[in-house]
C-alpha cells in the first residue's frame, strides 16, 4: 500500500497495514435454487417456482423461484449473460419466438398457468405487455400506433371510444401535451425518448395488468431517462412492473424491489433500499460495488 | 483464506477508485493521528504547566479545520464521481459523519489548551489534575481504539468502546462532585476549579466522539444503525 502519513502518533502506520478480521459476509459460493433476502410475497401477482430455460442443451435459467407482488416495481438486475433478459421473456412467452427455448417449471399469472398449451398467447400479451431496449414504434401515425391494441383486441366499438383510449394512453405515458397537435404525424418522427413514452403509451393502451421493460432507457440521453423513470412512478399505482436495467443507479431509483441475478441463478432478492446499501450476499455486494461485472 | 483490509475496498474494476477508497481512509486515519496528538499534547501543556506548547495545540487546530475540509470535498467528489453502493458508501458516508466527530475532538483539545493557559497563569497548587489525568488516559485509549477498530473494521472492537463510554461518564460526574466539594471548602478555589471542570468536561465529550465514530464503525462494517439503541441490540448487530 502506498500512503504518506504525517501525523506524528504511534499507532497510525500500524493501522496502514493491519490485517482485517473480516466482516460477517455471506458465502460467496452459488447454491441451485436458494435465494437470499425475500423472494415471496403473500398474494403475488406471478408465482414462479422451479422455472428454468434451455436453449438446446444450455441451461440459461436454473432452478428460479419467484414471487413478484401486486402493483409492485421490481427491478432484474445482473451481469451481461446472467439470464435476466431471458427470465422476463419467461412472463408474457416472448421466448416462444426461439425454436430452441424450452421453458420448465410453474409459471403462474394470478391462477393462470401460463405455459398451458390451450393458453392464448395474444391475450396473454394483452395482459402482460412489453417495452423493448429501442424504441420500435410502427411506420404509422402516432395514433395509430396507440390505437393498434384496441383495434385488434376489439376494446373500443366506436371512434370516439378509441380516441379516449389514445388520449388517456397518452396522458398515462407523459406525452399528451407534446403530440396532441400532432397526432398524425409519423412516429419515427419523434425523437427518441418521445418514441419510448409512445411504445409505453402503446403498451399499456391494451389496458394490460403487467408492463414488463427490457432496458428501457438505454438508448435514451437523460432527460428522457427521467422522463420515462417519472412515467415508471406514476404506472405503478396501477399496473404491476418488471423492469430488466443495467443502469444500477435506475434500480435503485425506481422500484421496490431489486433482483440480482448471476449465471442463470437468482442470487438475492430484497428489498431496494437493502440492496443498495446492505445487500446479503457478496455476490451481489461485488456487482453493486463495480467489483465484477 | 484471509484477506488483508484494503483488499475490503481494493478490488474493484476501476483501479482509480480503490485509490480513492483508499487514499480517503488513510487520510482519515492521518487526521486521527493528528487529533490524538492534539489531545495529548493539550493535557501535557496542562500537567507539566507549559504554555508554549498549548499555544502550539490551538494553533494546530487550524491544520486539523483544514483536514475536515480536505476529507469532505474528497469524500463528496467520489459520491459524485462513483456513486458507491453498499460498503463503499457505508465507508464515504461514515467518514463524513466520524470527520465532524474528529474536528470537535480538534474543538475540545484547542478548549483544554485554553483552560491549560488560564491555570498556568493563574499559578495556583494544582487541584483535581489526579481526576484530569486518569480520564484523559481513558478517552485518549477510548479515540485510540476507536481509530483501530474503524482501519481493522473491528465492530467488537467498536463495541467495547460504546461500553467503556459509559465509565467515563461515571468518573466525570465522580471527579465534578470532588470539584464541587473543593469549591464548598473555600470560595477562592471556585474560578480555578471551574477551569478543571470545564477541561473534565471537554475530555468527556471526547469519550462521547470516540463512542460516535465507534458507532460508525458498526454501521460501516455490518450496516446497521446503532445509534440511540440499547446495548443490547448493539451487542445482537454485532454478534450477528
Amino acid at each position: 500500500m502506498n500512503t504518506t502519513v504525517t501525523a506524528g502518533t504511534a499507532g497510525v502506520s500500524e493501522r496502514q497495514t493491519a490485517t482485517a478480521p473480516q466482516p460477517a459476509r455471506e458465502d460467496t459460493a452459488v447454491r441451485e435454487g436458494v435465494t437470499v433476502g425475500m423472494p415471496f410475497a403473500d398474494d403475488p401477482k406471478f408465482r414462479l417456482r422451479n422455472v428454468e430455460v434451455f436453449y438446446g442443451v444450455d441451461r440459461a435459467i436454473k432452478n428460479i423461484s419467484l414471487d413478484i407482488a401486486r402493483n409492485e416495481v421490481i427491478a432484474f438486475i445482473g451481469p451481461s449473460g446472467c439470464g435476466k433478459s431471458t427470465f422476463l421473456r419467461c412472463l408474457n412467452r416472448m421466448n416462444d419466438s426461439i425454436d430452441i427455448c424450452r421453458v420448465k417449471g410453474s409459471l403462474q399469472l394470478d391462477d393462470l398457468d401460463l405455459y398451458d398449451p390451450k393458453r392464448d398467447v395474444v391475450e396473454l400479451r394483452a395482459r402482460v405487455g412489453m417495452v423493448f431496449q429501442k424504441p420500435n414504434p410502427f411506420p404509422k401515425s402516432i395514433y395509430d400506433n396507440v390505437a393498434y391494441g384496441p383495434r385488434i383486441h376489439g376494446l373500443a366499438n366506436r371512434k370516439s371510444d378509441l380516441d379516449d383510449i389514445v388520449e388517456n394512453s397518452l396522458r398515462k405515458a407523459g406525452l399528451w401535451n407534446e403530440v396532441k397537435d400532432r397526432l398524425d404525424a409519423v412516429a419515427t418522427g419523434m425523437s427518441g425518448g418521445q418514441q419510448q413514452r409512445l411504445c409505453i403509451a402503446r403498451a399499456i393502451a391494451v389496458s394490460p395488468e403487467v408492463v414488463l421493460m427490457d432496458e428501457p432507457c438505454s438508448a435514451l440521453d437523460p432527460i428522457a431517462t427521467a422522463r420515462v423513470e417519472e412515467l415508471i412512478a406514476e404506472l405503478s399505482e396501477s399496473y404491476t412492473i418488471v423492469i430488466v436495467t443495467h443502469s444500477m443507479q435506475q434500480a435503485a431509483r425506481v422500484s421496490h424491489r431489486t433482483a440480482y441475478f448471476h449465471l442463470g441463478h437468482l442470487v438475492e432478492v430484497n428489498q431496494t433500499d437493502k440492496v443498495f446499501t446492505a445487500p446479503e450476499h457478496s455476490l451481489t455486494e461485488s456487482y453493486i460495488t463495480g467489483r465484477f461485472g | 483464506m484471509p484477506r488483508k483490509q484494503d483488499d475490503v475496498y481494493g478490488d474493484h474494476i476501476s483501479h482509480r477508485f480503490n485509490d480513492e477508497l483508499t487514499e480517503l481512509k488513510s487520510r482519515f486515519l492521518e487526521m486521527g493521528g493528528m487529533v490524538e496528538t492534539q489531545i495529548e499534547r493539550a493535557i501535557q501543556s496542562l500537567v507539566d504547566g507549559d504554555s508554549q506548547v498549548a499555544d502550539e495545540v490551538r494553533a494546530n487546530d487550524r491544520t486539523v479545520d483544514r483536514m475536515e475540509m480536505d476529507l469532505d470535498e474528497e469524500a463528496i467528489l467520489i459520491i459524485a464521481r462513483r456513486q458507491p453502493a453498499a460498503r463503499d458508501l457505508r465507508l464515504v458516508i461514515s467518514v463524513i459523519k466520524m470527520v465532524a466527530d474528529l474536528e470537535r475532538v480538534g474543538d475540545e483539545a484547542k478548549k483544554i489548551a485554553k483552560m491549560a493557559i488560564k491555570l498556568i497563569e493563574e499559578g495556583q497548587a494544582p487541584r483535581g489534575y489526579v481526576e484530569i489525568r486518569h480520564i484523559a488516559s481513558h478517552v485518549q485509549g477510548m479515540l485510540h481504539d476507536a481509530l483501530d477498530a474503524f482501519a481493522r473494521l473491528d465492530s467488537e472492537q467498536a463495541l467495547r468502546i460504546m461500553k467503556a463510554d459509559k465509565q467515563v461518564d461515571e468518573e466525570y460526574q465522580a471527579a465534578a462532585r470532588a470539584l464541587l466539594t473543593f469549591m464548598m471548602e473555600d470560595t477562592r478555589n471556585i474560578s480555578r476549579c471551574m477551569s478543571v471542570m470545564w477541561v473534565l468536561r471537554a475530555l468527556e465529550r471526547v469519550g462521547d466522539h470516540a463512542c460516535n465514530i465507534a458507532e460508525n464503525v458498526i454501521f460501516m462494517v455490518k450496516g446497521e444503525d446503532v445509534r440511540h439503541t440499547s446495548m443490547e441490540e448493539a451487542e445482537r448487530v454485532v454478534g450477528g
